[in-house]
């Protein structure tokens, strides 16, 4: 079979720096191959360059589609070459789609312009193209703007807009990663049909090996800008023939966990009939006088026992972030919550709320956004010291902080921790930045760590070391968890019970083990079927 | 306890704060950092006016004693003169009982002060340059190079203090507002427009007729109405950066409003303070200037570089007043414009090092 894409020797380079070193894949007419790779390992920069859709980018090598080169074609050829016999579907459909033209017009427009067609013809088969791809009410939804099309919707908007030219060859740039983890299994399959149906090349570029083996015929696995290794997906799958394909396969998270006797003692955290309301606009003239209410936690019941982790699971806007921001204090809530023994309420009356902090300390998502940039990892560290234990002198609290360090494994000998105290956290990885966090909590002794998606933002590998940290952690203190994730796998390995939230609402409830494998509500059905 | 995560241990070079870095940068750029060199020289020369600029010499040796014009007063008798009043050291006629024989006398480099009336010029005022008067004089004998230099002293001190009253007005009300949000927050975008919306030149008319002028009252009247556009910036960064995580943390972990704002908040929403600095002080020299043109600014007899630019006007001839004054104000607007470029791009988050 004659290769459809022939790719040789392709470099990539920003300012004299190489990111891609030299990559040689090819993808044969009809086939899907997956690109892998950690972030920054030059995955979508190497395909991107291809159609010269990186800015700044000096790209060398080769690129034949059908035997024209496309990096030695003039910009006006490639502009034919895109969106034609080569189309491209972004992350993230929201800043993909132009929000001022309603999606019917913006199909067209790619059909009037490499079809000729007639804008009523265009019309009509922008409805047509819609409706291939599962979106209900095509007609209807071709006069929606953007914003009015839900994120699935958006991305299938996208894939019709892809499709409109019959391309030979689909770029699919992280196609699922901004959706909910219960549509990606939903718009993979579509993409698979499509693929099927119209006989493209898809190449797909991932970091989800799931997704990977549910899709593609063949994977190329990137790293550091080197392709290690290419093959069959089942082969690869089961016979790794490079370390780093190897690694990426085990980071599947691990299940190591101290198996807590049932009702340890009094609970850590208790809340009953929990409820929290965020104040929204009314429209029209009755928002002058009075505000309407958005219910995003609809009256939680939860109890963490010590040394446990409670495990939330839901989708983004299933009010899981918020139900955590209620049980730090960070928010007003209706309905009880203790910590320890002590009401959160009677807490702030009497003024102990300072003391109840201690004992509730929280992670974030975004190791970029919860360092503050402009303080030292000593400063952000030993913070909690100085709220918490103003007593400390500075030479104690310098070594709570290499301390602290070395129990999150940032420093293997606390003799040598010195060296990172004055650093600040520009120089950090995402991984090292989630450590710092870390130890930014524990420096005061709590009992109950709240894990916001401590490791969504990180790479698989990575995760698998963070999580592994928390575990030991978790053992070693007695620590308990509230673990928020959307992630099943995580939730599986890290979580004693499992509480799943949908719109605001606890639906399912019970021991992690029971509820992963005979889930009781339809939607975690959904939710442990997507994860495998 | 080493994970297999554990990372690499740091290397030896120093970290730098993202303040020191941007210093860094800054000083890359060689004709913001030059301007800035410059500026500082002049400025600190103005400060020694009356030692650069003055009509009494700094050291007299008169008759075996050594007297000090400069700081102390002496009557003319003390040189021989007929009269008790103060001593006129340009008057030739003690200009050569301090010099002959053993006296000596040093003058400042320009025998001028800003007020100094030469009576004793050659030609009528105002004089073109001449070799005593090296810029020439204004329209009423007074020494133009010293006029200068004592006005730019003015200006620069000027823009100073209305630079830093106006971005500590303005940075406390954008944290008052940005932090705090809500209620607070649309009451005082209500007060700012309402306050916004007063006719600035008409009261500092109004209140240079009512009130003697002088600087302190310019400058508390300009300070009213300068901090609201830093205010709108300061208030925007920290409107955006009380929602990160680490603040978020810093609330977990028991902090107070104060230490918040004084610790995280603040640190990290000053950019558009610094970027701002030297426009808001070309801003102040200009003001101050506009009105000392048109007769509100500083109160008569005070060197003023809009005063000069206003007998300019009036003495269309006398070119030398007008181009002097005009290239004193171009260089000292332009060095402060070459520093504030060069501080935005140090700022600039999207410029990467290197």
């Amino acid at each position: 079979m004659r290769a459809l894409l022939e790719v040789r020797n392709l470099r990539v380079g920003f300012g004299g720096q190489d990111v891609v070193h030299g990559i040689d894949f090819e993808i044969a007419a009809g086939e899907r191959l997956a690109l892998v790779g950690e972030s920054g390992s030059g995955k979508s920069v190497s395909a991107l360059s291809l159609l010269r859709l990186v800015q700044n980018a000096d790209v060398s090598g080769s690129a034949l589609l059908e035997g024209r080169d496309l990096l030695q074609m003039s910009e006006r050829q490639l502009r034919g070459v895109r969106g034609d016999e080569v189309a491209v579907i972004f992350q993230e459909p929201m800043t993909a789609l132009n929000p001022l033209y309603t999606v019917g017009a913006q199909i067209g427009e790619v059909l009037q312009l490499k079809k000729g067609l007639t804008p009523r013809q265009a019309q009509a088969a922008s409805v047509e193209l819609l409706a291939s791809t599962g979106i209900p009410e095509p007609a209807r939804r071709a006069q929606a703007y953007p914003h009015q099309l839900s994120g699935g919707q958006r991305q299938r908007a996208m894939i019709a807009m892809a499709l409109a030219s019959a391309p030979k060859l689909l770029l699919a740039d992280e196609p699922t990663t901004a959706l909910d983890v219960s549509l990606r299994g939903q718009i993979l399959d579509l993409l698979s049909d499509l693929q099927r149906q119209h006989g493209m090349a898809v190449l797909l570029i991932t970091h989800d090996l799931n997704l990977v083996r549910r899709f593609a015929s063949r994977i190329a696995v990137m790293e550091r800008g080197r392709l290690v290794e290419t093959g069959d997906v089942a082969r690869v799958f089961t016979d790794p023939q490079h370390a780093y394909t190897a690694k990426l396969l085990a980071s599947k998270p691990e299940r190591d966990l101290a198996e807590v006797p049932p009702v340890a003692g009094e609970p850590v955290l208790s809340a009953r009939g929990l409820q929290v309301s965020y104040p929204v606009p009314v429209p029209g003239l009755r928002g002058w006088f009075k505000k309407g209410e958005f219910v995003a936690v609809q009256g939680a019941d939860l109890d963490i026992a010590p040394g446990q982790t409670l495990g939330v699971i839901g989708e983004s806007g299933s009010g899981k972030s918020t139900l955590a921001l209620a049980v730090l204090g960070l928010l007003p809530f209706q309905g009880s919550l203790q910590v320890a023994g002590t009401d959160w309420h009677a807490a702030r009356r009497s003024g102990q709320a300072k003391a109840l902090r201690q004992r509730i300390q929280v992670v974030f998502q975004d190791p970029f956004s919860s360092l503050s940039p402009r303080l030292t990892v000593e400063q952000i560290v030993g913070e909690g010291l100085l709220v918490h234990q103003p007593h400390c002198t500075a030479d104690e609290r310098r070594g709570r902080v290499i301390a602290a360090l070395a129990d999150v494994g940032l420093v293997d000998d606390p003799g040598q921790g010195s060296g990172w105290l004055q650093r600040y956290p520009h120089e950090f990885s995402g991984g090292q930045r989630q450590r710092l966090a870390i130890a930014r909590a524990l420096i005061v002794n709590p009992e109950l760590l709240v894990l916001d998606e401590p490791t969504s933002a990180l790479d698989v590998t990575v995760q698998k070391q963070v999580l592994a940290l928390l575990q030991r952690l978790q053992r070693e203190r007695g620590l308990s968890y509230l673990f928020i994730t959307h992630d099943v796998n995580v939730i599986r390995a890290m979580a004693h019970e499992v509480l799943v939230m949908k719109d605001g609402a606890v639906i399912e409830r019970g021991a992690v083990e029971q509820v992963l494998a005979a889930p009781q509500h339809p939607y975690t059905r959904t939710l442990v079927q997507a994860a495998v | 306890m080493s994970t297999p995560a554990a990372p690499a241990a740091p290397s030896l070079s120093p970290s730098l704060s993202p303040s020191r870095r941007a210093w860094q940068r800054f000083k890359r750029n060689r004709l913001g950092f030059w301007s800035l060199i410059i500026f500082c020289v002049l400025v600190v020369a103005s400060l020694f006016a009356d030692v650069l600029s003055s009509d009494r010499p700094l050291v007299v040796r008169y008759e075996g004693q050594t007297y000090f014009p400069l700081v102390n007063d002496y009557p003319e008798t003390v040189f021989g003169g007929d009269f008790e009043s103060n001593t006129d050291f340009l008057d030739p006629f003690i200009r050569e009982r301090i010099t002959v024989g053993d006296n000596w006398a040093v003058y400042a480099p320009n025998p001028y002060g800003p007020k100094t009336l030469n009576y004793f010029a050659k030609s009528p005022h105002p004089s073109a340059p001449t070799a005593e008067n090296w810029f020439g004089t204004d329209d009423r004998g007074r020494d133009l190079l010293a006029q200068l230099i004592y006005g730019f002293r003015v200006s620069v001190l000027f823009g100073l203090a209305l630079t830093f009253t106006g971005v500590l007005l303005g940075v406390i009300t954008g944290a008052i507002q940005g932090f705090f949000g809500g209620k607070t927050d649309l009451a005082f975008q209500r007060f700012i427009e309402v306050w916004g919306a007063m006719p600035e030149l008409y009261l500092l008319i109004i209140f240079s007729a009512v009130f003697a002028p002088s600087i302190g009252l310019l400058l508390v009247l300009l300070s009213l109405f300068g901090w609201m556009g830093l205010s709108d910036y300061v208030r925007a960064e920290f409107l955006r950066n009380r929602q990160m995580d680490y603040v978020r943390s810093a609330r977990a972990m028991g902090l107070s409003n104060g230490q918040i704002i004084w610790r995280h908040v603040l640190p990290n929403s000053l950019t558009p303070v610094v970027t701002f600095l030297p426009f808001r002080m070309s801003a102040a020299i200009l003001a101050l200037t506009s009105l000392d043109f048109l007769g509100l600014g500083v109160p008569p007899g005070t060197p003023s570089l809009g005063e000069l630019l206003s007998q300019g006007k009036n003495n269309i001839d006398a070119w030398w007043i007008s181009m002097s004054t005009f290239a004193v104000l171009v260089i000292t607007l332009l060095l402060l414009t070459f520093m504030g470029d060069a501080l935005r791009d140090a700022l600039d988050p999207r410029k990467q090092d290197k």
